[in-house]
């Protein structure tokens, strides 16, 4: 298999986010509009700058006439693209490829989502018809599957793992209530989370994502012409992208204790990016916690942790902002929320500020003399998702 | 010699106490249990698992009929039989029928088959119930029956069909208007008065048409709505008390059309070589049918015994019941109803929805479900085989209880389910506590009525833990 990468071929000059939060009072237009006018402003670009645009929402609108419309494009190319809750990361994906191929000179990806005007807290599949044999858990549900089989696999106790967990979100809720942008602002404690009701499997709600409204954006141009826009971009190191064939569902060989579509395409990023040694090279990372045992097998997967030690690495504080290798550092899905379009690049705009010390001070992570950046963004379930895994970096070579 | 060749019985798995009746309401209710059918069971659910225990313990004689008989149809206008007929995969060409509409209708399919000439699998399935309190409420009970009615050609006959006698009347002693929410009755005394020369009738033209006497008669079953019909002009036909059939009134309840073939299951499943067992059913008239086991009966086994199935289950709370037949609703979760299944899709994948039919990679030997067209492992395409996994069990690799997810009775529990044999499914647990579900738990698929959408019954197979060993 050819992947080669796009290393060092695109900069990242600029990325904006709006709160996320429940917007009653503004609407999809307003949000692409908001978050399309922090973007330019962090590029200092005009739209009339960008050359074609990729726009992401999973469940808001069709067509690139939804982003054309309200920010009045004249005359460009919109893509929309969707790949469940990786749309904002695959968005950005396919822009960067449009500039590597020099197809255009400078590109936009904006991701923007309205979840809160459906009427149903979480999210909902659009319906399309089926024979009716699809389950219909949600997704608290499938990846709640994660602690018991964990549990079993390391022959540890499901209320040790159950806590670690929990750790995790305090950990986010930590970081997001550092963080002005964040849909939850208030710190909690993993025992306060022990405490709660369960809804799915071992889970409450306090360890699943926040639901919220949002839009982010990001602008990228070839690298050779960075500096005409910006003092301090981030070049491109990799990006990768795995759809999942849903094996996981069918195949007794998976055991629910690993994303094997998030450890294909960490693998092949470092491979992009030249990272042979990914805990002691990577300064930052956003991952996808969308559930709190998500995150934990990340670790592992994305290799921060060896197998069946993540749990013990979390209680240890390795992924807290003076940890070892700081882990969603703006709070994640978790306390940031998840506008499902827009969050692949609000975890870019936290890469964005950290790697380039524009965190606000009371988030302000470990020096740790690494400069390069993760995200990681994936979609679907356990067994059966989408991946995305980028890496960016303040310098080129 | 024409009779019956094989049995198959459901009765789900939730038992009502009835006296949690009168503990609620200071009223009704009475002693012993009802059976009580899961939130996701209807009668075409429930006859399908009765009908693929029927095939089960005959497994190599071919059904040339399926008819399916119920007073509580899923489906009006529709024919139920039809998925029943994809559940146990029948060919085309095999016709399948409903009787449907009266209480009758089970025991008239029933007589109709002893004296047709081909191999029938004629199938009863009822759902009783009443308002709360009522008599229909706690002697009612939920069920289904089927047998395998054929020559000793198609296979071994167990009980030989030697006669019998119906009379018909006209009166009206117990009625429901379609839609209608419960059934209404006359005053239970002209009934008992009703149906005694009709008991009376039919018996002795029964005997006569049999040329036995009283005493031939080894066991005498009765099944009818009409309690006290049937517990007191019984002992007018001359038949000593301890020779009457259990009428699972204490144990099931009476399930309606289905009563008859349940009770004469029941009969034909204790019974040894040579007994004569007397069916009676009383349903607008009285029907009488006679059997006498044969020497086949010694080495049957049927594959779900209702004695098995009586002594099983579990209880289930009064709250409970009221909410699964719709009489108190409970706050579902604030989540959208799901949409209703695509005819044309389900329609193409009938094999799948309803017979739960797998595929089978020929190179690699990887199940498939759903079934594939190209293999996960080494990607051969159209490459594949049936693989029929109905019958086969499995054990629970994963679990999760979702209290968010819709739910006809959260919260659903779901289990990822590695099956015997290959071939792994994630799919929906039922007649289980959220708190005994453990990884490791064997358990097998069983057909059931995921949810309702539009009027359109959506029909697929969840997993059940094994309860009963299997013989």
């Amino acid at each position: 298999m050819a992947s080669h990468g796009i290393k060092d071929k695109v900069a990242i000059i600029g990325v904006g986010c709006v709160p996320f939060t429940e917007h009653w009072e503004k609407s999809l237009d307003d949000l692409i509009i908001d978050g399309a006018k922090a973007t330019y402003e962090s590029a200092g670009v005009s739209q009339d700058e960008v050359d074609a645009f990729w726009f992401g929402t999973s469940q808001s609108a069709a067509s690139g006439l939804a982003m054309g419309g309200p920010l009045k494009i004249h005359g460009k190319p919109i893509s929309r693209v969707e790949n469940y809750c990786a749309t904002g990361s695959e968005a950005m994906r396919q822009a960067a490829y449009a500039v590597a191929s020099g197809a255009y000179d400078v590109v936009m990806a904006l991701g923007a989502e309205k979840v809160k005007d459906g009427g149903y807290q979480g999210l909902n599949a659009f319906p399309i018809p089926t024979d009716g044999t699809q389950r219909t858990l949600t997704a608290a549900a499938m990846f709640a599957m994660i602690l018991p089989a964990y549990a079993e696999k390391y022959g540890l106790d499901v209320d040790e793992i159950r806590y670690s967990v929990a750790k995790i979100a305090e950990k986010n809720h930590f970081n997001g209530a550092r963080n002005p942008l964040a849909q939850f602002r208030r710190e909690t404690s993993a025992e306060q989370i022990c405490q709660m009701a369960a809804v799915a499997g071992r889970l409450s709600v306090f360890d699943c994502a926040g639901v919220a409204d949002g839009a982010a954006g990001v602008i990228m141009c070839r690298a050779e012409d960075a500096h005409k826009y910006c003092d301090d971009p981030l070049y491109i190191k990799a990006l990768s992208f795995v759809a999942g064939t849903g094996a996981g569902s069918l195949d007794p060989d998976y055991d629910y204790t690993t994303l094997t579509e998030c450890k294909w395409s960490a693998d092949d990023a470092y491979a992009q990016a030249g990272v042979a040694d990914p805990r002691n090279e990577i300064a930052v990372a956003e991952v996808h916690d969308c559930f709190t045992p998500t995150e934990l097998v990340l670790m592992e997967d994305l290799g921060f942790s060896a197998p069946g030690e993540a749990w013990q690495d979390v209680l240890n504080g390795d992924f807290n902002l003076d940890g070892r290798l700081p882990v969603n550092t703006d709070g994640g899905l978790k306390s940031f929320g998840h506008p499902v379009g827009a969050s692949g690049l609000r975890m870019l705009y936290e890469v964005w500020l950290q790697l380039r010390g524009q965190a606000p001070e009371e988030r302000t992570m470990v020096d740790n003399g690494r400069s390069l950046g993760l995200t990681h963004n994936l979609g679907g379930y356990p067994g059966e998702m989408v991946s995305f895994v980028g890496i960016y970096g303040t310098e080129l070579g | 010699m024409r009779g019956i060749i094989a049995t198959g019985t459901h009765l789900p798995h939730r038992r009502l106490e009835r006296a949690a009746v009168a503990a609620f309401f200071g009223k009704g209710g009475g002693s012993g249990a009802r059976t009580v059918a899961s939130f996701d069971e209807d009668t075409t659910s429930m006859g399908a698992e009765a009908a693929r225990a029927a095939v089960a313990s005959a497994p190599d004689v071919g059904i040339a009929a399926l008819w399916f008989a119920t007073a509580s149809p899923a489906y009006l206008e529709k024919t139920n039989a039809s998925a029943i007929h994809a559940t146990l995969r029948l060919d085309a060409s095999v016709p399948a029928f409903d009787f449907g509409g009266a209480h009758r209708s089970g025991i008239g399919a029933l007589c109709t088959a002893l004296g047709a000439g081909s191999t029938t699998l004629v199938v009863a399935s009822d759902s009783r119930g009443g308002l709360a309190t009522s008599a229909d409420e706690s002697q009612g009970g939920d069920g289904a029956a089927a047998l395998v009615i054929g020559d000793d050609t198609a296979g071994p006959v167990i009980a030989e069909f030697i006669g019998g006698a119906s009379v018909t009347d006209e009166f009206l002693e117990r009625w429901r208007v379609p839609g209608g929410d419960r059934s209404r009755t006359w005053e239970d005394r002209f009934g008992e008065v009703a149906y005694a020369p009709l008991m009376e009738q039919a018996w002795t033209a029964a005997l006569a048409n049999t040329a036995l006497a009283v005493d031939d008669i080894d066991t005498l079953v009765v099944a009818g709505t009409h309690a006290r019909a049937v517990a007191r002009n019984v002992r007018k036909l001359g038949v000593d008390a301890e020779r009457i059939g259990d009428d699972l009134s204490g144990t099931v309840g009476n399930t309606g059309a289905a009563h008859p073939l349940l009770v004469l299951a029941t009969a034909v499943e204790a019974a040894g070589p040579g007994e004569t067992i007397a069916l009676m059913a009383l349903a607008d008239g009285v029907d009488v049918l006679i059997v006498r086991t044969t020497d086949a009966v010694a080495s049957y086994r049927a594959a779900r015994p209702v004695a098995t199935q009586i002594e099983g289950g579990a209880p289930i709370d009064y709250a409970t019941f009221l909410s699964w037949r719709g009489m108190v609703a409970i706050e579902p979760p604030n989540r959208p109803l799901p949409n209703r299944p695509s005819a044309a899709a389900a329609h193409r994948r009938d094999n799948w929805k309803f017979g739960f039919v797998g595929s089978r990679d020929r190179s690699s030997g990887m199940v498939h479900l759903p079934p594939a067209r190209v293999s996960e492992k080494g990607g051969a395409v159209d490459d594949m085989d049936e693989v029929p996994m109905a019958d086969v069990r499995g054990t629970v690799v994963s679990f999760t209880v979702d209290k968010l997810a819709y739910s006809p009775s959260p919260p659903v529990v779901f289990a990822v389910v590695d099956f015997d044999g290959g071939g792994r499914a994630p799919l929906e647990l039922t007649d289980v506590d959220a708190d005994e579900v453990v990884v490791g738990m064997r358990v097998e698929p069983t057909f059931r009525r995921l949810f309702t959408a539009d009027e359109i019954h959506n029909y697929f197979w969840k997993v059940r833990p094994v309860r009963e060993a299997r013989v």
